[in-house]
């Protein structure tokens, strides 16, 4: 894994990426009927369980089906999925006016700034 | 699995895009001729826009192109009788294997592919070639960009690119230009003109405003990832991290710096909300490598580092009012003296007022006044007519501004401080 993550560095087309702990070191928070339930992990229930993320900054979906390929290649067997990220420049003015792109951004940095904390 | 065309098509354009750079530095270490690896480099996509629509795209597309420029190269040293030219060239490791022979490929071939694209890299930006050359090629050959988007990016027409480019590939031929990564003392030289080139296509698109075609801001991607490719080529290089700290902080006020009809919002009065906090991070991060490189080698920051670490001193601040501006004014300072330059210290001039009040920046702006430098550069009498209104000397702000105006060439620019100049007169 170290060599694919030494090659996307050196393509410079990997933005951040990280690895999650088991899912026995998980929660799972659910809203229903207004009441709100935690549940420890493991999620054995599960088909799959999310391990790792990466953003990718590429100019095409087939570029970003290229890098997943390298990386599975190395992994050896696994699936992974592709999205977009949603950007400001997606929506219309109107659908997404600026003053609320600026408080979502707002919102967001307040988030990271009280992860940073944490 | 049947693959139409048009896909086919796209899967090659992603694999060419990801892959070219490498080929051509692996080539080019080989023919020793960046415009040859090149020539084959595309020799092989027009091989793979051929075979793999109806073959199918192989396992390993890098492999397979790498292979097909080779076997266009042998055939062409053969045909062309090129070797015996080439043995000149490519000296005596080459004599030694006899007439005849051909270079023995697949062993070259095994060494880092990291260490071709950064020989491929100082090449393109070799001090030899013209600025506008060194930009011209490093897009086209790290950043696989098309002449035609070069063109649109730079705002000049398409044939004069293509002969720039075709012009570099001669001199570096002609000059036999050592395809290799400079060592000692070469190296900064060498490394300073590679770190001009990137950050000039950075600020290239940094300067593009809306409106203008698409192409230009999407030079200050080209150029962060350049600076990202290069940070993982030379990570023991300080101001390789400073260079991407610099710009990844620049680029994170990409979305804040112009208002809803393109007019430019100046840094204290944008909206820090609007800052893209993923890029700050990796500002922050590479500035963190720069000066943990720079502290490992037991030397200051250089330059570059320097301007990182300015800039991350905004992004670090949550409003206008938190900046710390003693620290910048100590790194103003700090840059000032290994890069002096009245540009820089009108600068400082702007973090001193901020710090200790609008008399001791005008004090300091004074002093350049008679500088030749800034005969003409409208941030003079900006600042300075700047300082003056809020000294509440409104008079003498007013014709400040007004001359700012007469020197400014950006249009939008020219109006806010005309609209300045009329405010200091009321």
């Amino acid at each position: 894994m170290g060599t694919f993550i030494e090659e996307v560095t050196k393509a410079g087309v990997m933005l951040a990426t990280d690895g999650l702990q088991p899912s026995s070191k998980g929660k799972r928070v659910r809203l229903s009927g207004g009441k709100v339930t935690v549940i420890d992990g493991p999620f054995t229930e599960s088909k799959e369980l999310i391990a790792s993320y990466a953003l990718f900054q590429v100019k095409s979906m087939d570029e970003a089906i290229h890098w997943t390929k390298r990386f599975l290649e190395v992994l050896g067997k696994g699936e992974c999925e592709l999205r977009p990220i949603f950007e400001a420049s997606d929506f219309s003015a109107n659908v997404f006016p600026p003053e609320q792109a600026a408080r979502e951004a707002a919102t967001r940095q307040d988030m990271r700034r009280n992860a940073a904390k944490n | 699995m049947a693959v139409t065309a048009t896909d086919a098509h796209r899967t090659i354009d992603a694999i060419w895009r990801i892959e070219q750079a490498k080929l051509i530095a692996g080539l080019a270490r080989l023919v020793r001729d960046v415009g040859l690896a090149e020539e084959l480099a595309q020799d092989a996509l027009v091989a793979a826009l051929e075979q793999w629509p109806k073959s199918g795209i192989p396992d390993k597309p890098g492999a397979w192109l790498m292979a097909a420029a080779k076997h266009r190269g042998i055939d062409r040293l053969r045909r062309n009788r090129l070797i015996e030219r080439k043995h000149e060239e490519l000296g005596r490791e080459i004599e030694a294997e006899g007439e005849g022979a051909t270079p023995d490929l697949e062993a070259a071939l095994d060494d880092d592919i990291g260490d071709d694209l950064l020989r491929l890299i100082f090449t393109a930006c070799h001090p030899l070639l013209a600025t506008e050359a060194r930009v011209a090629l490093t897009l086209r050959l790290i950043g696989g960009l098309t002449t035609e988007e070069i063109a649109r990016a730079f705002l000049v027409p398409e044939p004069t690119v293509a002969q720039r480019i075709v012009r570099a590939k001669r001199t570096l031929a002609a000059k036999r230009v050592p395809f290799e990564v400079p060592r000692g003392a070469e190296l900064a030289q060498r490394l300073a003109s590679v770190l001009e080139v990137i950050y000039l296509i950075f600020n290239e698109g940094y300067s593009a405003t809306a409106g203008d075609d698409w192409m230009r801001p999407q030079l200050c991607e080209e150029a962060l990832h350049l600076g990202r490719i290069l940070a993982g080529l030379a990570p023991n290089e300080s101001e390789v991290h400073g260079l991407l700290a610099l710009m990844e902080t620049q680029a994170s006020r990409l979305g804040a710096r112009t208002g809803p009809s393109g007019e430019p919002i100046l840094l204290l009065d944008q909206n820090r909300a609007r800052w893209d906090q993923l890029l700050i991070r990796r500002g922050l991060a590479a500035l963190e490598r720069a000066e943990a490189v720079a502290k490992d080698e037991g030397r200051g920051l250089g330059p570059y580092a320097l301007q990182g670490a300015i800039a991350a001193c905004h992004a670090r601040a949550r409003t206008g009012g938190e900046t710390d501006w003693a620290r910048i004014v100590g790194l103003y300072g700090a840059l000032a003296e290994i890069t002096p330059s009245p540009v820089v210290e009108l600068n400082r001039a702007v973090a001193v007022a901020m710090l200790a009040g609008p008399a001791a920046g005008l004090d300091l702006v004074d002093k350049l006044a008679s500088e030749p430098a800034l005969d003409a550069y409208h941030l003079l009498p900006s600042v300075r007519g700047d300082l003056l209104e809020k000294l509440g000397r409104l008079e003498e702000a007013r014709a400040e501004f007004e001359r700012a105006a007469s020197l400014t060439r950006n249009e939008r620019e020219r109006r806010l401080l005309l609209n300045r100049a009329v405010a200091c007169a009321r």
